[in-house]
């Protein structure tokens, strides 16, 4: 079984779409490691390196992710996560931003995949299950 | 007419405490030098004749419970991975067991971290790792290190389960006395402490006591005997619960001056006490103890010493004391016995100094973070801000006629938010040290071990009202 930690990152409060995804993740068979609301980048580093995790996917909703999720692929590096998959997603930017532009910036920043606002988790399962298998 | 016997076999002093169930109470306490050179049967005679002297008679004793924390007591190697989860939770284990925590490791062990482990004289090292299911890449890694360093110390494994078969592999090939257990943290931040807490009391028992001699006593009384700070530790559960219509006294925390280490035990979840704090990292027990080993006021006075501050260095020049060379003194002369009135002061500084660093350290840590919303906080470790009782033991505050001095620098007395140590409580002390006695008493009979400590703790002040 693939382990997934999630959570949401900075000092954002939104936890109703973090239980979505916990809930959709494990009826898929994902063993899901929740970090829950408000956590640091190395509150997710410290959960996947303990729990074996083949992807962080972190969510943000409150638009200052990209502050919060600088330097995240670096730590994970310097963690010995170097084969991390990180997924990024939700309202990750401040005001309305060209999608096409901020997912080259989160990719930039060494995340492997970005989602826009309100992409709905069933419809990333596909991709993940492409990124770190069933 | 029963007599019980119940006794600790410290690394100074062997202590009796004899308790007469019929009249509900005890009926003597003695207590009798000891080093660990002695046979530690010298030691327990003489305790038991002065102990008569006391009577005025001799008595028969129907049961013996003892406890025991010779030799320094049990000194272990908690091994982890990351620092802030599997590594916390093997620490907290191990001084949940009664355990001192010699030495630390994190992430994959080094050829060097093995040298140190051989070089400390451990007891018993504590293997964890990765939540079960979780790593296996670095777990394995420390299996193999710990298996060809061909140790002689007894391992635990309590670390990722997918592994629980190599371990027990790699340690039975390579000869070495081992154990496997529950995960000490099965589940991110989820602590558990019993499997391996268990098996440490039996290697404990089969090991720690034999090699100590105590076993020479114990085949004589064929009871069980605990690490002194667990049945402490049981003894402070029972006076916080209470049982069944004899209610406790609430949250509480003990402070346990020695001459080598301070402990701390509360009896409290140490929850929040404001609606901006919001909790962080692993879960913390009701029952949790800590231990300082750098903390003390006679092998560790130099430790003592470096927490005093400025003022109160100021303070003690002023009445000609010279706290510097008082510490090294006594470090260099653990046997010390106070005399003069200076005397008594040096020992009151150290034992506050032991008391605040000691209390300061257990409790948890407030952070500040900037939100959108304002300010909040990460609450990390217990809050004791609902701790309503504090009780001191130990000989530096027994004995001392500053009890109330020392025992205050356990509470904080500024408005100072980031300080979680307990505000306004009452302050008592053990002052016929009995608490071991009731640990041990409690697994025999702990309505009778609970209305005993509650008629000697004695209270002191009363800062509640």
């Amino acid at each position: 079984m693939k382990t997934i930690v999630i959570g949401v990152i900075g000092a954002d409060v939104h936890a109703v779409g973090n239980k979505i995804i916990d809930y959709t993740l494990t009826k898929e068979g994902f063993n899901v490691v929740n970090v829950g609301v408000l956590s640091t980048q190395e509150d997710f580093i410290n959960a996947a390196i303990e729990s074996g995790a083949s992807m962080i996917l972190i969510s943000s909703l409150y638009g200052h992710g990209e502050l919060d999720c600088r330097g995240m692929r670096e730590k994970c590096i310097e963690s010995g996560l170097d084969n991390i998959i990180l997924y990024v997603g939700g309202n990750i930017v401040v005001g309305k931003q060209d999608f096409t532009e901020v997912e080259a910036r989160f990719k930039q920043m060494g995340f492997n995949r970005v989602f826009p606002p309100s992409t709905p988790i069933e419809t990333v399962i596909p991709q993940i299950k492409a990124d770190i298998g069933a | 007419m029963q007599n019980i016997l119940l006794v600790d076999f410290g690394s100074t002093f062997t202590k009796l405490c004899a308790v007469d169930l019929e009249k509900q109470d005890i009926i003597g306490t003695s207590k009798s030098f000891s080093t660990v050179e002695q046979d530690i049967r010298d030691g327990f005679e003489n305790a038991l004749d002065e102990l008569y002297i006391k009577l005025g008679k001799k008595i028969t004793f129907d049961q013996m419970i003892a406890c025991s924390s010779a030799a320094g007591g049990l000194k272990m190697a908690a091994i982890g991975l990351v620092p802030e989860l599997t590594v916390e939770a093997s620490k907290r284990t191990c001084m949940g067991a009664g355990a001192k925590v010699d030495l630390v490791f994190s992430y994959k062990l080094t050829q060097e971290d093995i040298n140190i482990i051989k070089n400390n004289n451990i007891d018993i090292i504590l293997l964890s790792g990765g939540t079960d299911g979780g790593n296996t890449e670095m777990v394995q890694h420390n299996i193999e290190v710990l298996g060809n360093a061909k140790l002689t110390i007894p391992i635990i494994y309590a670390g990722n389960k997918a592994l629980d078969s190599y371990a027990e592999e790699i340690f039975s090939k390579n000869g070495i006395e081992y154990y496997i257990t529950e995960n000490v943290m099965s589940k991110l931040n989820i602590l558990n402490m019993k499997g391996a807490k268990e098996t440490i009391h039996q290697i404990f028992l089969k090991r720690i006591v034999s090699a100590k001699g105590i076993n020479k006593i114990e085949r004589k009384m064929g009871k069980v005997i605990l690490p002194t700070p667990e049945a402490v530790l049981r003894a402070c559960d029972l006076l916080s619960h209470g049982l069944l219509d004899e209610p406790g006294i609430g949250e509480l925390i003990l402070v346990d001056v020695g001459g080598a280490t301070t402990d701390v035990y509360s009896m409290t979840f140490g929850y929040p006490t404001r609606i901006d704090v919001m909790m962080k990292g692993l879960t913390e027990p009701y029952q949790k103890r800590t231990v300082e080993g750098d903390l003390g006021v006679r092998y560790s006075a130099e430790g003592a010493f470096k927490q005093v501050d400025e003022e109160t260095l100021l303070a003690l020049k002023q009445k000609g004391i010279n706290l510097k060379t008082e510490a090294r003194k006594r470090f260099l002369n653990p046997e010390f016995v106070p005399k003069t009135e200076l005397d008594y002061l040096v020992d009151k500084a150290l034992s506050e100094s032991c008391v605040e660093a000691s209390v300061k350290r257990h409790a948890g840590k407030l952070e500040p973070y900037y939100t959108s919303l304002g300010m909040v906080y990460y609450q990390t470790g217990k809050s004791l801000l609902r701790v309503t009782s504090i009780i001191g033991t130990g000989g530096p505050i027994i004995n001392s006629s500053y009890q109330k001095e020392i025992l205050m620098k356990a509470s904080s007395t500024y408005q100072d938010i980031f300080d979680l140590r307990p505000k306004n409580a009452s302050y008592y002390i053990d002052s016929d040290y009995i608490l071991y006695a009731m640990g041990l008493l409690s697994t025999i009979n702990p309505l009778l071990a609970l209305k005993i400590m509650k008629k000697r703790i004695k209270l002191i002040t009363d800062d509640t009202k």
